[in-house]
């Protein structure tokens, strides 16, 4: 942190000044006259709150595409395809056992299986080939997504919330003040308070597999050189498996976790296939904290747009992206 | 045509000598066969066949070949030529004439194509120049990610796009007495702007700016040290692709009618990657093969797996089973095939006599 003042303070200043105007932005009580200029403070809160916890779904989709791009140059472009399946299977499951969290547990492992079975039967075959394993994601994408279209049909479906997560909750932020003084505070579905806890949950416990632990730090050596620590004797066929697995079941827990709080539909998969492109093109390739990073901004960008221009709110995140490739090519966090 | 060629030999072999050295295609009967087979096709194929099948694939080859070209000679696999191509197609409906009165400008068509290709080309161009910040399979990843985005927007966006519904009833052109959208005009057109297109990459691919490129494609840090501007080719190699695709977009605009968001969804600029790849990405003549093979798939496999007891709206799993055992088995497509199919037909010293030209 002290070096990126040293190094960029200009950078810092601006970064410091837009982060206390946001702060001030939620917790400050507005004046009359921004709530003519800009709308109420209930809609700006509402859509920050949903971009933060939209950025935590991609968070979850993105992490495992990172995971997987960064330790095995594998742009796989069926990630969304996964998304898709896990969702339908905590669907399946859901529905037939009436029990949320089986569902959620079974997606996890189920997508990690077709995963399992991808990187063994599939990308180990082509290792090293980058584009024949892009092309093969391409090819499988297209074969998943008719499969789910075949069984599931074109319908649109939800998972039902578990009892004890339906309702709003009231959260400490004043939106307005009425005339009798009395303050109004905002109410936010609980569902999606968990989802971003989790998320965050998540996000820190990958922190510390990755380096806290003795695989992590094989999986940190693979990203940085493949080769090199395949010579210095550790099974990397195996840490590979482990990591698709892993990416994969990410995917598939966020495919529950999106048909929970919005829906599963065909088209679905490809959605989630450009936000986690998006995300990781901004938050910089293979790095976990700048696909946090990545998730909130696009999260944000996206729910903002939505409110405030209508018409052109995915230009927003395409800008975004345009920007950051232009300033950084190499992504927000990333260390090359 | 090959007895003029003939007489043009005897009479000038030194001149002839090169243009068959630069043209090596023109010296095999079977190249001058296809081209009187597509010359007298409406006198062969009916309104249907003409239309649906071949003007379709010339149509869809010519955007599959700006990705050939891209991919082919560039090394850069670029998602987005069919949403370049869309761009002109909607460029063409909101310029010229359509149902959507409070959309369309009203232009003439002589007036709003080249304004379509123009804006279509700097578009492709700006988006290229943005894909030449990374290198390699990140080429891939940011062109999807243009692609996926202009789709959304053309969702989302009701005062220029016309929204999920697009644009309908577009006009095409008229003039000198006939009806250019009607079949066998409009056939031939779409056969002289793909046969344009189809030289036009042969020709760059010889000349001094194509030949730099594939070096940059094999060694960019080595042609950057031999003075070249690396990026520079490589955004240029995005405009003309891109100037390609808007060509082939304005021709399949004037052949739908209409356009919508569906027609640059993620799904159809993908396709235009599998039509590339199964026709094979090494030779301007494989996205041609492989929009033939898409088409006549698209158009007969519903009857075909119906015939054979099977879902008849699985066509896309048949395509992306297709596309995953090309991608397997060969990594330069039909072509690809057929090459190593005749190369082991063809004995070692037959093959010696052919390299000549």
């Amino acid at each position: 942190m002290t070096r990126f003042i040293e190094r960029h303070p200009a950078w810092a200043l601006i970064l410091l000044i837009a982060i206390a105007v946001m702060l001030w932005l939620i917790l400050a009580v507005w004046p009359p006259g921004l709530e003519e200029a800009i709308g109420r403070k209930r809609v700006f809160l509402n859509a920050v709150f949903n971009g933060i916890t939209l950025g935590s779904l991609y968070f979850l989709v993105a992490s495992g595409f990172t995971l997987i791009f960064g330790l095995m140059r594998n742009v796989n472009l069926a990630h969304g395809s996964l998304y898709l399946f896990g969702g339908y299977v905590g669907y399946a499951i859901s529905t037939w056992t009436g029990s949320w969290v089986l569902g959620f547990i079974i997606a996890f492992l189920g997508v990690a299986l077709v995963g399992i079975v991808l990187q063994i039967a599939v990308f180990r075959r082509m290792e090293g080939e980058d584009l024949r394993q892009t092309m093969v994601t391409i090819g499988l994408s297209i074969v998943f997504a008719d499969l789910m279209l075949w069984v599931f049909g074109g319908d649109f479906y939800q998972i039902q919330t578990p009892n004890w997560l339906v309702g709003p909750v009231e959260l400490p932020l004043v939106t307005a003040v009425k005339s009798s003084g009395e303050a109004v505070y905002l109410r936010y579905p609980m569902v999606r308070l968990v989802i971003f806890v989790a998320a965050v949950v998540i996000g820190i416990v990958m922190w510390l597999a990755l380096n806290r632990t003795r695989v992590g730090m094989m999986v940190r050596a693979g990203v940085d050189d493949r080769d090199m620590l395949a010579a210095t004797g550790v099974p990397i066929q195996l840490v590979f498996v482990v990591v698709f697995a892993l990416g994969a079941g990410l995917a598939g827990i966020a495919g529950v976790v999106g048909g929970t709080f919005q829906s599963l539909s065909p088209g679905e998969d490809t959605r989630f296939l450009l936000a986690s492109l998006v995300v990781v093109i901004v938050g910089g390739m293979g790095s976990i904290p700048g696909a946090a990073l990545g998730a909130v901004i696009i999260g944000l960008a996206e729910q903002l747009g939505s409110v405030y221009i209508p018409t052109y709110a995915i230009v927003v995140t395409f800008l975004i992206m345009v920007l950051v490739l232009a300033l950084r090519p190499q992504g927000l966090l990333a260390r090359r | 045509m090959s007895l003029v060629q003939g007489a043009h030999q005897t009479s000038q072999p030194r001149e002839s000598r090169a243009t068959l050295l630069a043209w090596p295609e023109f010296n095999q009967p079977a190249v001058w066969l296809v081209a009187a087979i597509l010359l007298i096709m409406p006198f062969i194929a009916s309104g249907f066949f003409l239309i649906e099948i071949f003007a379709t694939t010339l149509i869809l080859g010519t955007i599959a070949l700006s990705l050939m070209f891209l991919a082919g000679y560039g090394g850069m696999v670029s998602l987005m030529q069919l949403t370049v191509a869309g761009f002109a197609a909607y460029m063409v409906a909101v310029f010229g004439m359509s149902a959507n009165t409070n959309i369309s400008l009203g232009w003439p068509w002589w007036l709003a194509t080249p304004m379509a290709l123009v804006l279509a080309t700097i578009f492709g161009t700006l988006g290229g120049t943005l894909a030449v910040r990374t290198e390699g399979i990140y080429t891939i990843m940011i062109t999807l990610a243009i692609g996926a985005a202009f789709y959304y927007f053309t969702n989302q966006n009701w005062p220029i796009f016309g929204g999920h519904t697009g644009i309908n009833t577009i006009a095409t052109p008229k003039f000198w007495g006939v009806d250019w959208r009607s079949d066998i005009p409009f056939y031939y057109v779409t056969l002289g702007v793909a046969a344009f297109c189809y030289f036009a990459v042969q020709y760059v691919s010889r000349a001094p700016f194509g030949l730099a490129l594939q070096g940059v494609r094999d060694n960019p840090r080595r042609m950057a040290a031999l003075g070249f501007n690396v990026n520079a080719h490589r955004v240029a190699a995005y405009a003309f692709a891109s100037f390609i695709a808007a060509l082939g977009g304005v021709l399949q605009v004037w052949n739908y009618r209409q356009i919508s968001p569906g027609s640059v969804s993620v799904g159809a600029c993908i396709d235009i990657l599998i039509i590339a790849v199964v026709g094979g990405i090494a030779r301007p003549v494989g996205p041609f093969i492989g929009a033939f093979i898409f088409v006549i798939l698209r158009t007969f496999a519903l009857d075909l797996l119906v015939k054979f007891g099977l879902d008849g709206n699985r066509f896309r799993l048949l395509i992306g089973l297709g596309f995953l055992a090309i991608v397997f088995w060969s990594s330069d497509g039909v072509i690809g095939l057929w090459e190593r199919w005749r190369r082991r037909a063809v004995t070692p010293e037959k093959r010696g006599g052919y390299g000549h030209g």
